[in-house]
């Protein structure tokens, strides 16, 4: 602790060495605990933006973001995205599947000839396509070029909830047509449904010779993506991260008939108000597809190139439950959460964003929210939202589309917020929480997202404005 | 099926399996590969497609046969003989 206390000493001091302007000096306590009651409070620090401990680091280690590409269901590039949200735009739309029939979903329009053939769409998957046109563009909005890169310096670590259901269960629909003859059984099966698959055909698309991998992290793997991607970047096994999470699961009808008969399938006669995280009157998961990556590198690198900056990741953590299947446990998302917050050097006050996992499932918001008032308790700086309102729950692209949503706000200044809360469920009533109308002038340096997923897997990864 | 609603059916196949490639201008006496971007999964999903919509079972001795479409127009008119097109 002391050793914090000193290295932060030593960011405000550089703070005003650079001329933090003293109108911009207030006196706020900065707090070393994880609570909002002050545990050593330093006062007077320079609230241009907070100190946290990446900063500390040599700007080798130091993991930023300078590119974003995502289709979701209400946008196909960053700041349409954006705009969708601030507009309260949902994605959310009537939605037919096989079997299951007719339901809701988040369904994404993206255009899948922008950087594939025909040929390579009908031979991959739909992950694959959510990927190589999520990946494609994130390079492009980072500005790389691409012709002049070493791609065996670049590695895809693209979090999914699950891989091969849609492959397999459109195999067995076809055999069904020929008596379950099985030499009708595609041979294009086993290369559509190995786990790496989404990543792949990044990989097979962009040219890309580094590692590739998907990193299966259930609904915690946008997360987990990005959290994969610094990691390697750090460890210097490659120089340029595509990272993030991407979802098909819309097209499985097995993940509509599964919520389902767990009772945790949305059901809403306005396909828009269907997804209602945190209203007493949800009823379930929408599912969604979607995907959203990010190009990582470290701050030198990017500061080489004049890359345009997005945020840094300040912090992060991932630990399990190991209580149940599907039932979350609040003290162990609780913990993930402070993990963060320490590994970032902040203080739970110090958040500005957060961006909740919230499904609208009855216990999931009710066990998320329980962890956040564990965390932040009655602190009066974090703003509280949830990206799900609008779209649903893409999965494996969750954490990433959230993030995404949310990052901008570092420029903008404003949260938006979750929408179709008419009646506040009192055991989510925590404070901060913004709720059906945006909340403007809001100063965001630090955004904390929330992925949590089955199996009892949570993450949380903190960015901060830069 | 005679010999041209047999090449019809493998041009149908065709335009599936490389929905971005011009067709028209296919020569029958050139091989698919000299012609068109196949490879041996675009193959095999001419065997395939001709086994579910005909039952058509070609052995893996045979592929040889389908390497250009007249080779397999005169490979497949005995065995498609006595199908009638729908």
């Amino acid at each position: 602790m002391v050793s914090q206390a000193l290295s932060i000493l030593t960011s405000i001091v550089s703070l005003f060495v650079t001329g933090c302007d003293a109108v911009e000096v207030l006196a706020v306590p900065l707090l070393l605990g994880n609570s909002c009651s002050p545990s050593v409070p330093l006062t007077n620090f320079c609230l241009v933006i907070a100190p946290n401990r990446a900063a500390e680091l040599p700007d080798d280690q130091r993991i930023v973001i300078t590119g974003v590409g995502l289709t979701a269901p209400n946008g196909n590039d960053w700041t349409s995205f954006r705009e969708a949200l601030l507009e309260k735009r949902s994605g959310v739309q009537p939605y037919e599947i096989r079997y299951f029939g007719k339901t809701l979903a988040g369904i994404c329009d993206f255009d899948t000839n922008r950087y594939q053939k025909k040929k390579e769409v009908r031979r991959g998957t739909r992950a694959g396509s959510v990927g190589v046109y999520a990946a494609n563009e994130a390079i492009q909005h980072a500005g790389i070029d691409w012709n002049n890169t070493d791609r065996s310096r670049v590695g895809i670590y693209v979090g999914v909830t699950e891989h091969g259901n849609v492959e397999t269960e459109n195999e067995i629909y076809v055999i069904k047509g020929f008596d379950y003859d099985t030499s009708c059984w595609s041979h294009h099966h086993n290369p559509r449904t190995v786990a790496n698959n989404p990543a792949g055909e990044i990989a097979l698309n962009m040219g890309i010779t580094g590692p590739h991998y998907t990193i299966g992290a259930a609904c915690a793997a946008g997360n987990a993506g990005i959290i994969q991607g610094a990691q390697m970047l750090r460890l210097n096994e490659c120089d340029l991260a595509i990272a993030g999470g991407t979802s098909e699961s819309i097209h499985t009808f097995g993940i509509f008939a599964s919520f389902n008969s767990q009772n945790a399938l949305a059901t809403h006669d306005d396909p828009a108000q269907a997804s209602r995280p945190f209203d007493v009157d949800r009823n379930g998961i929408v599912v969604a597809e979607g995907g959203c990556l990010y190009v990582l590198e470290r701050l030198s690198d990017a500061k080489a190139r004049g890359a345009q900056i997005h945020g840094e990741l300040v912090g992060y953590a991932m630990n399990t439950d190991a209580t149940d299947f599907v039932l979350p446990n609040p003290e162990r998302q609780a913990e993930c959460v402070q993990m963060a917050l320490k590994k970032a050097g902040l203080a739970a006050n110090q958040i500005d964003l957060v961006s909740t996992h919230a499904t609208g499932t009855s216990s999931g918001d009710f066990q998320e929210c329980k962890a956040l008032r564990t965390v932040f308790g009655d602190c009066t700086n974090p703003r509280i939202n949830n990206t799900k309102s609008y779209i649903g729950h893409a999965m494996g692209a969750a954490g990433s589309l959230e993030l995404a949503g949310n990052l901008l706000s570092f420029r903008d200044g404003v949260v938006h917020p979750t929408i179709n809360v008419d009646q506040l469920d009192p055991d989510c009533a925590i404070p901060g929480l913004v709720l059906n109308e945006p909340e403007e002038g809001k100063k965001i340096d630090y955004v904390l997202n929330n992925s949590f997923g089955m199996l009892g897997i949570n993450s949380v990864v903190i960015i901060g404005r830069v | 099926m005679t010999p041209a609603e047999i090449r019809d059916e493998i041009l149908d196949i065709l335009e599936d399996i490389s929905p971005d490639e011009e067709l028209d201008s296919l020569d029958d006496e050139k091989a698919f590969r000299d012609q068109l971007e196949l490879d041996s999964m675009d193959f095999l999903d001419i065997v395939m497609e001709l086994r579910k919509r005909h039952r058509v079972q070609i052995p893996e001795e045979d592929y040889g046969n389908l390497a250009s479409m007249h080779s397999t127009v005169t490979y497949l008119e005995p065995k498609m003989k006595d199908i009638v097109k729908s």
